[in-house]
């Protein structure tokens, strides 16, 4: 029988590292203020969901869901330049990028 | 008879389309005559093949099928017996006199056009009533002639007083048709169809209670009641009188105002089951009739004389009805629209011999002016009232023997609403024809003789109401009651077992004697007090007591107006001042402003604090997902 990764490693590390991964992006969104280091914490919240997704994935012995991360890295990118496209905007107008400088923007 | 009915019935309706569209086009000549022209050759038509019908009995033919769903199938077909036939050559026949008369009434209207297409169309209308196979077909020519009858009440619609008669007529008659259109419904559920032959078939009608036919035959009063002006709906009539005269003479005395005893007697298997019906016939009729010949005693409109004698002798055909008389109340209904018509058209001439004048006050010793309408109107005077040998002699004689024959008090009271009627139509002759002249000196030197189209329609129409009488001439003066023998078929009645009243011969003789003698003495009564002593009746506001009550026509109007037209009026004040736009505005625009205000509260929340969002959105997917877990 082939040798698998699971032997080593069992699977409920693998949710484990994910979930903490998760929290420290999730803890990052909501206590940073720096909007670069929020956008950060949110692709390694995305990253945690991946790895979950991999991790599964491989232990089903479905590839379909490793096909899947694929896909999800490849948006990822192009939401990255996007949202660091935005990020260029809003500092070019507020000289900021604090998260809270576009509080002016209301009714 | 079967390829000449539908010719007979489109070509009126032909009419009104060519004189309707072309009434700019046509000359006025042309129009009067081509519009005479597409009822009298029906009249020719039905007259040439009468007699077929009154051998076969009835012809019923299919043209089309009108309406046709799973449960309900009416047929565009007619119903061809004695009783339609009859109707029919009356609408034609008096139609094409009046028609004719029209043309020299109406001759110097402008719209004259119009005026003989709205007649035409009345006649198509009025003869799809009567030929119809099934009570639905009935009802769209009786709600056409009402329709027409409206167009023309209004015709001279420059008036404003005119509109409103008009449009009185309309509701009026809308209350009645809403009595019918019930009874239609409840005879369409108890029966599943509106044909006369299912609807009036014995073997299905025994089938029905009593109560049920109780019901649906006094649905059909009211619709009769609106229609043929009877109490309480019958204050339209004398209103509509604002029409051009040959309108008042074709449609609200010859022709439209009987279709409620045409329905009566059509229906007369419902009624014969429904005792109830019958003495509410009776009664409705007995009091309209009295109640309008008493306000007849005091008018002096000539035309509104004459629309309550028509109200009080179409409360005598339903009193008739009502006693289980058909043919006699048929009978009255042939002469009553042989005199009627000529007293309408007779008192036209003299409007139209006087430029427009309409008050008896304003008469006088007309008959050296116009001797041809003099004569003509003593004869229909004399019809009215019931002189031997004319016409409505007979007729009314049939009617008082029906009601002595039930009782000698209905046949007191009957001969009651005859003797008013005597009296004040003797009243209004000798105010219009003798005396001294009161007309405006203006007036008096135009007034002239009416032209030939009209005195000739006059001539025709006042032989009828002499010899009219012989279309049932009594059998205790050797006489064949030809009417009677005819309706026997229609009436279900078999040959051979007529009704034999149950009066002897002398007795008949007496109480014709007694009514004529009455007539002449109520007759010699009007001739002491208004030529032996010249008596002017007084101006409207000077009647005192009784005689202004009369006078204001028991004021009915003014208690219609108080009960019935004020209260939605102000019902009507109410939705429209308060309910309208208060409450439903308010509501309508609420929702419009609470979504506004919803908004300008939520608006609030969003303010771009980023931060916050994000630890909403957090807090939602926490929660959700507790829940999921919880639950």
């Amino acid at each position: 029988m082939e040798k698998s990764i699971f032997d080593t490693v069992p699977l409920e590390q693998f949710v484990i590292l994910s979930l903490i991964l998760f929290c420290i992006g999730m803890i990052g969104v909501l206590r940073r203020r720096n909007m670069i280091v929020v956008f950060m914490s949110i692709e390694l919240m995305l990253n945690a969901v991946n790895l979950l997704a991999v991790a599964f994935s491989a232990h089903r012995g479905d590839p379909s869901g490793q096909v899947f991360v694929f896909f999800v890295m490849v948006v990822a990118a192009a939401e990255v330049a996007l949202g660091l496209g935005i990020l260029m905007m809003i500092y070019r107008n507020v000289k900021s990028v604090d998260i809270n400088a576009l509080k002016q923007l209301k009714w | 008879m079967e390829n000449l009915i539908w010719p007979i019935v489109v070509l009126p309706l032909l009419g009104f389309i060519v004189l309707g569209l072309g009434s700019k086009i046509l000359p006025k000549t042309v129009g009067g005559v081509l519009a005479s022209l597409f009822v009298l050759i029906p009249f020719l038509l039905l007259l040439s093949d009468a007699a077929s019908v009154f051998e076969k009995g009835l012809i019923e033919n299919t043209l089309f099928t009108w309406i046709s769903t799973s449960t309900l199938n009416i047929e565009f077909a007619h119903y061809i017996d004695p009783l339609s036939l009859i109707m029919m050559l009356i609408i034609t026949g008096i139609g094409s006199l009046i028609h004719i008369y029209s043309i020299g009434y109406m001759h110097d209207d402008p719209r004259s056009n119009i005026f003989f297409s709205y007649l035409n169309l009345f006649i198509f209308f009025m003869l799809l009533l009567i030929i119809s196979n099934n009570y639905l077909l009935l009802f769209a020519g009786w709600e056409g002639v009402g329709l027409c009858s409206y167009l023309l009440i209004g015709f001279w619609f420059k008036v404003d007083e005119y509109n409103e008669a008009a449009k009185k007529a309309f509701v009026m008659n809308r209350i009645g048709d809403l009595g019918f259109l019930m009874g239609l419904f409840l005879m369409y559920y108890q029966f599943g169809s509106l044909n006369y032959d299912v609807v009036l078939d014995p073997a299905n009608l025994s089938q029905v209670s009593t109560e049920v036919i109780t019901a649906i035959t006094l649905l059909f009063i009211v619709g009769a009641a609106g229609k043929s002006a009877q109490i309480p709906l019958y204050t339209w009539l004398p209103d509509a009188m604002a029409g051009p005269t040959p309108v008042s003479a074709l449609i609200h005395a010859a022709t439209m105002v009987t279709a409620g005893i045409y329905l009566t007697i059509r229906s007369h298997a419902l009624f014969d089951l429904a005792p109830i019906s019958m003495q509410v016939l009776t009664v409705v009729g007995l009091v309209t009739s009295i109640f309008a010949a008493t306000i007849g005693l005091k008018q002096n409109d000539i035309k509104k004389v004459l629309a309550y004698s028509t109200v009080s002798q179409l409360g005598l055909m339903f009193f008739a009805l009502g006693l289980g008389a058909y043919v006699a109340a048929f009978f009255h209904l042939l002469t009553h629209a042989f005199f009627k018509a000529l007293l309408f058209l007779g008192a036209g001439s003299v409007i139209h011999g006087l430029g427009g004048e309409q008050d008896i006050r304003k008469m006088g010793a007309m008959r050296k002016v116009m001797p041809i309408t003099f004569l003509v109107f003593l004869v229909g005077t004399l019809a009215i009232s019931g002189i031997p040998p004319f016409s409505g002699f007979f007729s009314k004689d049939q009617i008082l023997l029906a009601a002595y024959e039930k009782s000698p008090l209905l046949f007191a009271l009957g001969i009651m609403a005859s003797l008013l009627t005597v009296f004040y139509m003797f009243r209004m002759f000798f105010l219009v024809f003798y005396g001294k002249s009161r007309v405006d000196h203006d007036a008096l030197h135009h007034a002239h003789e009416s032209p030939l189209t009209m005195t000739l329609p006059l001539g025709a129409l006042a032989l009828l109401s002499v010899f009219g009488g012989l279309l049932n001439w009594p059998s205790l003066m050797g006489g064949g009651t030809w009417l009677q023998h005819n309706m026997a078929g229609v009436l279900g009645i078999e040959e051979g077992h007529e009704h034999h009243h149950s009066i002897s011969a002398s007795t008949e003789w007496m109480l014709m004697g007694i009514v004529v003698a009455l007539v002449l003495a109520v007759i010699a009564f009007a001739y002491s007090i208004y030529i032996g002593k010249n008596t002017v009746p007084v101006e409207d506001e000077a009647e005192q007591g009784f005689g202004r009550m009369l006078n204001r026509k028991y004021f009915v109007d003014e208690l219609y107006h108080a009960l019935f037209v004020k209260p939605i009026q102000m019902l009507s004040e109410f939705f429209g001042r308060i309910v309208d736009p208060k409450i439903l505005d308010g509501i309508i625009n609420g929702v419009g402003q609470s979504i506004t205000g919803a908004g300008a509260l939520l608006k609030y929340i969003q303010q771009g604090a980023v931060g916050l969002y994000l630890f909403v959105f957090a807090l939602g997917i926490i929660l959700l997902l507790a829940l999921q877990i919880l639950f």
